[in-house]
């Protein structure tokens, strides 16, 4: 989400210099005065934000983890003593395995043709990437059904041939796959546009081939952003409900995710059970926010030491 | 860009690169969004007008597109607020607060459209307040708005933050020296600059809520010509085997969310024109 924009280091540049006209460094209280609002406003807006995002955001999540113990520590472990629950983490898992490497691959992959080469049709390109962003989930899912379905393009095919792929394990994971396509690329991309070719050049000149550039001087200008990529598209993977929804079936055991077996305890007034198991998901999007922050934090410490050693040398 | 080249590069991969890129999206998105498009030529006009103007689907607009509209002005308003408060003041906690922001992007939409629905049902910790009031929180129009709400809510932050933090401080302490207030400032000076960003954020929370499904059918309640939202009348097509009604509704939203993320190109062109020209 960060915006490489070379125009505002220009623009910051500029600005110090026309304040640097002013005596000394006086502007700064004093401007710092200027832009502070009144303590009683601070105070108010302080309050909606906390209110707001408490009711909105805390109180959602307080009440996963109050419903799930509503019956006590030993009815909460109980929900996952279960076969049906045990089949869906585990599908969960199968999904997220095979949908996270091969997004992984290809945003790798398109990110080093979008950034490292200049082609006619580049922007169409990175618009198409994009493309699964803007469907809905329910869409999503929509379209395997008209490919796959009993009634679909390749629905008789298939069924003369037995393969089952909707109401199955493989369309759940085509369908996780789609909603999942853009994160790594969309990540990578306007990173590596950023970073250039220069370095991979000079690697080239002193007699790298293409694998060790890749892997020793790409492959680490670009590692924390690929993890920040792997995190969101895990994140989704795993959580996936709408499109999951449309082509799995819900069939207990077999073709539930934990989303959908959440659902089905939930529909079936198993409260206790569904929040047991919404806790888990709640869990991993609790640590994927943790990770996040942290990649944010090392990226933002990264920069800081760079622009530092940037002014060292000047 | 920083640098211009040539179109012959010396750096080697762009065959392998391409090639693949090309043939995995052609696989994953591609042939199977072409299979939407063939399934929707196959539909006669007639037979698309008569599913997507039935009244049970024109309701489930309405309460979709409605819905919608008012959880991204919601939206809008409080996370100018609340994009504010993160960029300007500092408060304790306010790193981990900064970081939930994102919770609605991260927490599945099944387990948020159970704890809502948990929250605001008549016995829930806030329906237990309202109901007594005469306000019924889950399963109802409002239950909708409020899911819809709850997973719009980072898109305005997170669009507003990077505007807020490129404001102009110069600006600012001019127009307090020619003598504004703060108030006047912020409407006069802020809001106008940041007000493309706004609108962006606001429009993508909507686009968001539009398509929502996971997130809502717990707390809808799922009441014909109430409380039916437009994903779940494609679902209940889709479980009828009615390829063709689902399809029809189908385009008619794809459409729809298209139409708005030209709308958010525009917006997001004319926010980077106004940032470059501050």
């Amino acid at each position: 989400m960060s915006n490489p924009t070379p125009t505002i280091p220009a623009a910051a540049a500029t600005a110090a210099s026309s304040s640097g006209g002013a005596p000394g460094r006086t502007a700064g209280p004093a401007s710092r005065h200027a832009r502070r609002d009144p303590w009683w406003v601070r105070a108010t807006l302080i309050t909606i934000t906390l209110l707001f995002l408490g009711l909105f955001l805390a109180l959602p999540l307080a009440s996963v983890m109050a419903e799930a113990l509503r019956k006590g520590v030993g009815a909460y472990f109980a929900s996952f003593n279960d076969s049906a629950a045990l089949s869906a983490i585990y599908l969960t898992l199968i999904s997220a395995a095979l949908s996270v490497p091969t997004n992984l691959v290809f945003g790798v992959a398109a990110a080093w043709a979008i950034a490292k080469f200049e082609f006619t049709g580049k922007s169409l390109l990175i618009s198409l990437i994009d493309l699964p962003f803007a469907i809905s989930p329910v869409i999503s899912g929509l379209i395997f059904v008209l490919l796959f379905g009993l009634q679909g393009w390749m629905g008789p095919w298939l069924r003369e041939h037995d393969i089952k792929i909707i109401f199955a394990v493989p369309g759940i994971v085509l369908a996780t796959v789609f909603v999942t396509f853009p994160f790594v690329a969309r990540e990578l991309i306007p990173l590596m546009q950023e970073q250039g070719t220069d370095e991979e050049q000079a690697a080239l000149v002193l007699g790298a081939n293409g694998w060790q550039t890749f892997w020793h001087v790409t492959l680490p200008n670009i590692r924390w952003a690929l993890l920040y990529g792997v995190i969101l598209c895990n994140a989704r993977a795993m959580g996936e409900f709408g499109a999951v929804s449309v082509v799995s079936g819900h069939i207990r055991g077999r073709t539930n995710t934990l989303p959908l077996h959440v659902e089905i305890l939930y529909n079936e007034y198993n409260f206790v059970a569904a929040f047991a198991t919404a806790s888990l998901l709640a869990g991993l999007a609790i640590l994927t926010l943790v990770a996040k922050s942290a990649v944010e934090w090392q990226v933002a410490r990264r920069r800081k030491a760079s622009a530092a050693e940037n002014a060292a040398e000047h | 860009m920083a640098f211009t080249f040539k179109k012959r590069s010396v750096l080697p991969g762009f065959g392998l690169t391409m090639g693949y890129t090309i043939l995995y999206m052609s696989l994953v998105v591609m042939i199977p969004l072409s299979a939407l498009v063939a399934k929707t030529m196959t539909v006669s006009w007639s037979q698309f007008w008569e599913t997507v103007t039935d009244p049970r689907v024109v309701a489930s607009y309405k309460i979709t597109f409605g819905a919608s509209a008012i959880a991204a002005l919601v939206n809008g308003f409080f996370g100018l607020i609340v994009a504010w408060t993160l960029v300007r003041y500092s408060f304790p906690g306010k790193k981990i607060v900064d970081a939930m922001v994102d919770l609605p992007f991260a927490l599945p939409t099944a387990v948020s459209g159970i704890a809502l629905a948990a929250l605001y049902a008549p016995s829930g910790w806030l329906g237990r307040w309202l109901d007594p009031l005469g306000i019924k929180g889950a399963y109802s129009p409002l239950g909708v708005t409020l899911a819809l709400t709850f997973i719009g809510l980072p898109f305005v932050v997170r669009t507003l933050q990077p505007a807020l933090e490129d404001l102009d401080a110069e600006v600012e302490d001019a127009a307090a020296s020619l003598g504004a207030t703060r108030l006047q400032t912020f409407w006069r000076v802020i809001l106008p600059t940041v007000f493309p960003a706004l609108l962006t954020g606001t429009t993508l929370a909507f686009a968001r809520a539009l398509g929502e499904y996971g997130s809502v059918v717990f707390i809808a309640g799922n009441v014909q010509y109430s409380t039916e939202i437009t994903s779940l009348l494609i679902i209940s097509k889709l479980e009828q085997y009615d390829y063709t009604g689902a399809t029809s509704i189908a385009v008619v939203m794809l459409v729809s969310s298209f139409l708005l993320l030209l709308l958010i190109n525009i917006l997001q062109r004319w926010s980077g024109r106004r940032h470059s020209g501050a």
